[in-house]
């Protein structure tokens, strides 16, 4: 989407309107920002938070929603010690605020003009922007097909599991436990994402798909290789890796 | 004027950190590439610079070994926030290696392995404060932080630090790289927060 450089350089003042919960380490926080000139799947926020004291932090977040005017929803995972995610998934209440300024970002990200059959493969809480992608397509009524292979540890650390339960017509999703499986006894034991579930679950290189992989550094760089091993073009591999912020 | 974050406290300050506007501390080393890691073999490696009139000069794995190296302590800043304070580094000067090429040209255009690419000023790949780097902490650079070799321009923002480095195109005027044409600043200062076309 392009917005005009002032606008997406201005900080805005963010509302919490509300803040839903998604696993026992992440929630989502759905921000008002008026004036908010809308995104894409995949592109990212900075989020200033400033204390009383006059001291303020910056950090860069994905956008995890891409359709409500003037709305924005972040999905914000705890990590150890994080400065801004603890405030956010912990501390932050409904009518708070932050600033944040945007959106960020041309590259990782979906454009519904784009017709490629599209593979997602997330890890952990890599899944946000990947998510985005997924309601641009449904906002924008796109039929072009896309597979998403998720890989959580176990079966309770599913972000959007409602949401992705429920996939829309032309999205395949396919779950990857690294520790424990669901009950229901499913033949894949827990392990690593591997090039067995790329094939099993992705698309052949000869279609040409593009392929978002968004996750952590190790995961990002192990998928990334089994892509281009498998013959995909590294080119039509787009990465974002994340690291505790 | 600042909006307050109610409940907001943040880390303890320490008003000695020599850090950037908008930038934190990070210990870890983050890794951040548009791409797959491309794999480089340092029999084939090679780093071309072609000036403004299409004159080429090359030098291969073993040429950059034999130019005389430095080892610089630096400060790296990520334009995704964080900081890095004190890493220990060991490359070739890129005022060594241009040191004998004749050229008028302004701007410099950085390409890799991998199909990245960066711009940025001539005058700051000259000054001694940008490498040819090679080895990190004191090993060799890990292909996911740009080995074999990367560039290191530590006074602009990490992107500009192109890794995977294959050669420097010099231009007359200043042509966009990956990053730059998608909305990056054109010269990246962290001190003045030069993040976004228009900073």
């Amino acid at each position: 989407m392009s917005t005009p450089v002032a606008e997406r350089l201005r900080w805005r003042v963010a509302r919490l309107l509300a803040a839903r919960p998604e696993t026992a380490a992440a929630r989502t926080l759905v921000l008002e920002v008026p004036g908010w000139p809308g995104h894409l799947g995949g592109q990212h926020v900075d989020v200033r938070l400033t204390a009383e004291d006059g001291y303020s932090t910056q950090r860069s977040y994905s956008l995890a929603d891409a359709t409500e005017p003037g709305r924005v929803e972040l999905t914000v995972q705890r990590v150890e010690d994080g400065e801004v995610s603890s405030y956010l998934a912990d501390v932050m209440e409904a009518g708070d605020r932050l600033e944040l300024r945007g959106p960020v970002g041309g590259w990782f990200v979906w454009r519904p003009e784009d017709t490629a059959p599209v593979l997602l493969v997330a890890g952990g809480s890599g899944i946000v922007p990947l998510r985005a992608m997924l309601r641009t397509r449904r906002a924008a009524g796109s039929r072009v097909p896309f597979r998403l292979i998720y890989s959580v540890r176990t079966p309770e650390d599913v972000i959007y599991a409602d949401e992705l339960r429920g996939a829309d017509p032309g999205v395949e999703v396919t779950l990857v436990h690294t520790r424990r499986t669901p009950d229901r006894g499913l033949a894949r034991p827990p392990s690593r994402i591997g090039v067995r579930d790329l094939v099993e679950a992705g698309w052949p290189p000869e279609l040409a798909p593009t392929c978002y992989v968004c996750g952590p550094t190790g995961f990002v760089e192990a998928v990334a290789d089994q892509l281009v091993l498998l013959g995909h073009e590294p080119e039509r591999i787009r990465t974002e890796r994340f690291g505790p912020s | 004027m600042a909006v307050v974050s109610r409940g907001f406290r943040g880390r303890p300050r320490n008003p000695d950190q020599k850090v950037p506007p908008g930038q934190y501390l990070t210990e870890d080393f983050p890794v951040l590439s548009a791409g797959p890691t491309p794999r480089v073999d340092r029999a084939r490696w090679e780093f071309v610079v072609t000036t403004e009139t299409g004159e080429k000069h090359r030098w291969s794995w073993r040429d950059l070994m034999a130019l005389p190296a430095e080892q610089p302590t630096v400060d790296l800043h990520c334009v995704t926030k964080w900081s890095k304070l004190g890493t220990r580094w060991r490359g070739v000067s890129l005022a060594v290696l241009l040191a004998d090429v004749p050229t008028a040209a302004d701007y410099a255009l950085v390409r890799c392995y991998g199909g990245y690419s960066t711009n940025l000023p001539l005058a700051d790949l000259l000054d001694g404060r940008a490498w040819i780097a090679y080895q990190y902490d004191g090993r060799d650079l890990a292909p996911e932080h740009g080995g074999p070799a990367r560039l290191l321009v530590p006074h602009l923002y990490l992107w500009k630090s192109a890794k995977w480095v294959r050669g420097i195109e010099l231009r007359v005027r200043e042509e966009q790289g990956f990053w730059e044409r998608i909305g990056y600043h054109d010269y990246g200062d962290p001190w003045r927060e030069q993040r976004y076309q228009g900073d």
